[in-house]
Formats: structure tokens, C-alpha cells, sequence
């Protein structure tokens, strides 16, 4: 929580280090050279630039251990380490609601979250809404009252429609409007999606 | 985005002494902002401290204060029954920013220290003083229909985007500052700047320290109380202009009021010459006029924004009328 982007950086930073010596290369080929150098002019960045950091969540019931880059979003890893493919990637950054995933149980935008930052957490995706091939109460309102056209939405639609419900935002059509604005449907079919949530809010989502 | 060090930890005395080992350091929070300007190429930290886990999350009456946690998330706090009842300003101007998920999410600390920001900010393609000091304000002489109409300078015109801090600054909150050396309290109209010669700031807070809390003062404005936001579409839109409006009445006369306004300038706007003139006075339409006309004293368009100078006054009015009709 601070603002000093600006300033250049100060001395040997990682990147600089990066740049003038090459020494990803250096290390294979001359391990004690490229060491001496790492110890006169990188410190413990180098080693940890490179270094996953060891990741324990849980997704749709199943625990993983593993480790990530810290630079890999949820939405990344949940899509490309786990193949749960359900979750979208639209705008990619939080305008758009097609990422959107629960953990522990609230809406998030998977793409603006780090996967290192849901240690320990429980996420679910769309993927873990069915239970078998029982179709959750929304996914199934979602077919009935036709809340999509082209789809690419739709996870994200659900999952925060089923928080939505859970969070107790459906006291009248504006208000769920309101407490969906995060999801946007390029197809216009906002009518339909909420007519999915008023549905299921009034018949409660008991599978 | 480029790869970074990621660090966390679970005590604000580790989290400080973290940030002062290292310039390019970062605190990590909701990350709702930062992740996105990290991957748009706009900020690039080399270490993030994530200090989700410090527990700073309380929200509480504390004698004639209320308190809150910089870690609070920006639903617990617009959710919290205590919050509702006695700073219902803060609550409706917290779910008028952003969306559901994202107010899951974001903390207080973070929506303060979100950026000051526009579109040529986010465009590293693009001349920006407050990306890249010097380089120059795309935005005077370009589009700039959402931008500021009061304290601006030659070097930038951009808004402090967030709702949530015009209620707090209309609220008279303090900001508890930390560093290794102890706390430090800032009044909130204090703790953003203007952009002057330095718009690369956006705030007072200092590179070793960070936001612990708010104290904000119990008060009898809670009766009357109203936030407009006035945007481009129904809901998760930035504010064109957003007016925070609260009064205390006896019968209809106004004993204290207070109004801030968003979508105008660098930081979230006081308007402080209209509340002294309304002080006192009856609750009427002319008044509320006369005060909104006080208000745009050295107001100044830059074009695309001329349209400020009428919806800002216009959305004064409003908000005053819609607080003083709430039983």
C-alpha cells in the first residue's frame, strides 16, 4: 500500500541483474563462476524469481497440493493446471464476471486473484455445481427459462447467481439486477437470467 | 505479467518490516486494482507482501467512534449492521462502487489506495505524468469526458474513481498509519493529494507505513442520509459525478450537513464552503441552489467534460432533496 511506481530502481535489481548477465545460461555451464557472481550481485531474489511457491487448495471437493508462480492467476491455474475449462476467460480483468468462481463459498473474479493468495481455501467452480447428473436448481432454471444465448457467460452467470440467491439479493427484480451487474451477457439475455434467479430464490436451491 | 516475489505474512509488525527492506516492495490485499495494473505492464513490483491473513478486520463501536480494519472487505463493512444503522452513507456508497465480486474482495485499505487513474494511465502507450513523470497529460487536450473539473493542474487531470471515499471523507474519518516506529493519524481529507507538480502521488502515505484503520466519529446525520451516483449505465460504471449528502435536521432546519463529491477531482472532494453556508439555514430548495452554485466556485472543463459544470451542481441539489425527504 504505497505509491512508488515511479521511481526507477535502486542499485542491482532483479531485472537489471537479469539483463546484463546472462546467467540462467552461466549457471549450467559454469556452476562455480555463475554462484560467485550470483553472490557478489544478486541476493535472495534470484532464487526465488524462479521458484514455485507450494499451493494446498481445495476445488470442487478434491484436494490439490502443488506449487504455482506467483504470477499465476486462479482463473489461469483452475483452466490450465487443472483443466476445469468451465470457468471463462473474458475481459481478464474483473469487468466482465465470466471468471467468476466461489471461495469459501463468495463470488470472486477468478482472474484478479492470485492463485498463491487461496491458500488453503475452498473453491468451487462451475464444474461442482451438479451434483452427478443432477443439475444444480440454477443451472437447471438457467435451461428452462433459456438465461443464455451464445453461453461463454454462463458459468460465470450461475455461479454468481447462486451467490446471488445465498447472499439474500433477490427481494425484487432491480435489486438482482443491481447484485449482478458484475456479469455481463453480450447476447442481452438479462431478461431470462433473471427470471432464472427469481425462480430459484422463491423455490430455494436445494438439489 | 512479470514474475515477482510473493511473500506473506500474518502480523503487521513483519508486514512493515518487510516493506522497509525493499523500495520496489508492494502490500498485497484484495489486489483488485494492483493485479490489474500489474497486468496491463503499468506497475510492476518486484516483491508483493500479501497481508491478507494480518488481522485487521474489525469493525466496532468503540466509545463515540466507530472503527474499522484496513483488511475489512468492502461487503463486511457495507453488510455490517452496525454500519447500516449508524454510517448508512458508507454503505450506500460502498455497493454503488464495482461490482459484487469484486467488493468480496477489495478491502478498505486497498480502495483507498487504489490509483488515481485514467485511461491514458492505463495506456503505456500513451504519455502520462503520472505513470511516467514528465512524459506529459494525454488526457488535457484529449478525451477527457470522465475527468476532473476542480484541482487540477497543468500536469494531470484524472479522478479518484473510489465511492466509498467520498462518504468517508464527507464522515470526517481519521486514517491510523503504521510504521516500525509506531502510529501515525491522518485526517482523511489529508491523507489524498492533489496532483500539483507531483501526480505521480496519489496520497500522503509513506513508503515504509501502512493504513491499520479508520476511526470514524459517531454522529446524528444517519436519519438523512443519501449517495448519488450518476453514471453511463445503471451499475458497475465509474461515477461521472457522485454526490455524498447528509444532514442532521431539527424540524427544517439544517444543524449540521455534510457533502462530498466523486468523479471531479484527484481526490475525493469536500465541499466545505457549501456546508458553512448551509449551516443554520432552512432546508429549502433555494438554499440548497445557492449552495449547490457555492460549490462550483472555481470549477473549470476541460472540453468533453464541460458537461460536469451543470450535471455536478444539478447532482448537489439532488442528493440534498433525496436526503431531506428520508423519514
Amino acid at each position: 500500500m504505497q505509491s512508488s511506481d515511479q521511481k526507477p530502481n535502486q542499485g542491482g535489481s532483479r531485472r537489471d541483474f537479469l539483463k546484463k548477465s546472462s546467467i540462467i545460461t552461466a549457471i549450467a555451464l559454469t556452476p562455480t563462476v555463475a554462484v560467485k557472481a550470483a553472490e557478489n550481485q544478486a541476493d535472495e531474489r534470484f532464487a526465488e524469481l524462479f521458484e514455485k511457491i507450494p499451493l494446498n487448495l481445495t476445488v470442487n471437493n478434491k484436494a490439490y497440493k502443488t506449487a504455482v508462480e506467483p504470477r499465476v492467476t486462479l482463473l489461469d491455474y483452475l483452466r490450465e493446471e487443472l483443466h476445469l475449462t468451465g470457468t471463462k476467460k473474458g475481459c481478464d480483468h474483473g469487468q466482465c464476471g465470466a471468471c467468476t468462481v466461489h471461495v469459501d463459498g463468495e463470488r470472486v473474479n477468478s482472474c484478479l486473484s492470485l492463485a498463491v493468495m487461496n491458500e488453503g481455501k475452498k473453491i468451487t467452480t462451475i464444474e461442482g455445481l451438479a451434483n452427478g447428473e443432477e443439475l444444480h436448481p440454477m443451472q437447471a432454471a438457467f435451461i428452462k427459462y433459456d438465461g443464455f444465448q451464445c453461453g461463454y457467460c454462463t458459468p460465470g452467470q450461475i455461479m454468481s447467481a447462486v451467490a446471488c440467491v445465498s447472499e439474500g439479493h433477490t427481494s425484487s427484480r432491480s435489486e438482482i439486477s443491481e447484485y449482478m451487474s458484475g456479469n455481463i451477457c453480450r447476447c442481452g439475455a438479462y431478461p431470462n437470467i433473471v427470471d432464472a434467479i427469481v425462480e430459484v430464490s422463491k423455490g430455494g436451491m436445494k438439489a | 505479467m512479470i514474475n515477482f516475489q510473493y511473500l506473506r505474512t500474518t502480523t503487521s509488525k513483519s508486514a512493515l518490516n518487510l516493506i522497509s527492506k525493499d523500495k520496489n516492495s508492494k502490500f498485497l490485499a484484495g489486489g483488485t486494482n494492483l493485479i490489474d495494473l500489474m497486468k496491463r505492464g503499468v506497475t510492476s513490483p518486484e516483491k508483493l507482501i500479501d497481508i491478507n491473513h494480518v488481522p485487521l478486520k474489525q469493525i466496532e463501536a468503540v466509545g463515540d467512534q466507530i472503527i474499522i480494519g484496513a483488511l475489512a472487505s468492502n461487503t463486511a463493512v457495507a453488510e455490517h449492521a452496525l454500519i447500516k444503522e449508524k454510517l448508512p452513507l458508507l454503505a450506500m456508497a460502498l455497493n454503488a462502487g464495482a461490482s459484487a465480486q469484486l467488493r468480496n474482495v477489495a478491502t478498505v485499505g486497498g480502495n483507498m489506495m487504489q490509483r488515481t487513474r485514467c485511461g491514458y494511465f492505463y495506456d503505456t502507450e500513451m504519455p502520462c505524468n503520472k505513470r511516467q513523470p514528465g512524459s506529459g497529460c494525454g488526457a488535457i487536450g484529449g478525451f477527457n469526458r470522465m475527468h476532473a473539473i476542480f484541482g487540477t493542474s497543468d500536469q494531470c487531470i484524472a479522478v479518484h474513481p473510489s465511492d466509498m471515499c467520498i462518504a468517508l471523507v464527507a464522515l470526517d474519518a481519521t486514517v491510523v498509519l503504521s510504521n516500525a516506529k509506531g502510529e501515525r493519524k491522518v485526517l482523511f481529507k489529508d491523507f489524498h493529494r492533489l496532483p500539483g507538480d507531483t501526480p505521480q502521488l496519489d496520497n500522503n502515505l509513506k513508503a515504509d507505513e501502512m493504513i491499520v484503520r479508520l476511526e470514524i466519529p459517531n454522529n446524528n446525520l444517519n436519519k438523512n442520509s443519501y449517495y448519488l451516483k450518476v453514471r453511463d449505465r445503471a451499475s458497475y460504471a465509474f461515477a461521472l459525478v457522485s454526490v455524498g449528502a447528509a444532514l442532521e435536521l431539527s424540524d427544517n432546519k439544517i444543524k449540521d450537513v455534510r457533502l462530498a463529491m466523486g468523479g471531479v477531482a484527484h481526490k475525493p472532494w469536500r465541499l466545505t464552503a457549501a456546508e458553512n453556508f448551509l449551516k443554520g439555514k432552512e432546508a429549502s430548495a433555494e438554499n440548497f441552489e445557492q449552495a449547490a452554485k457555492l460549490a462550483m466556485t472555481d470549477a473549470k472543463g476541460f472540453g468533453e467534460n464541460n458537461f460536469k459544470l451543470q450535471m455536478a451542481p444539478n447532482s448537489i441539489i439532488e442528493a440534498l432533496t433525496v436526503a431531506k425527504s428520508k423519514a
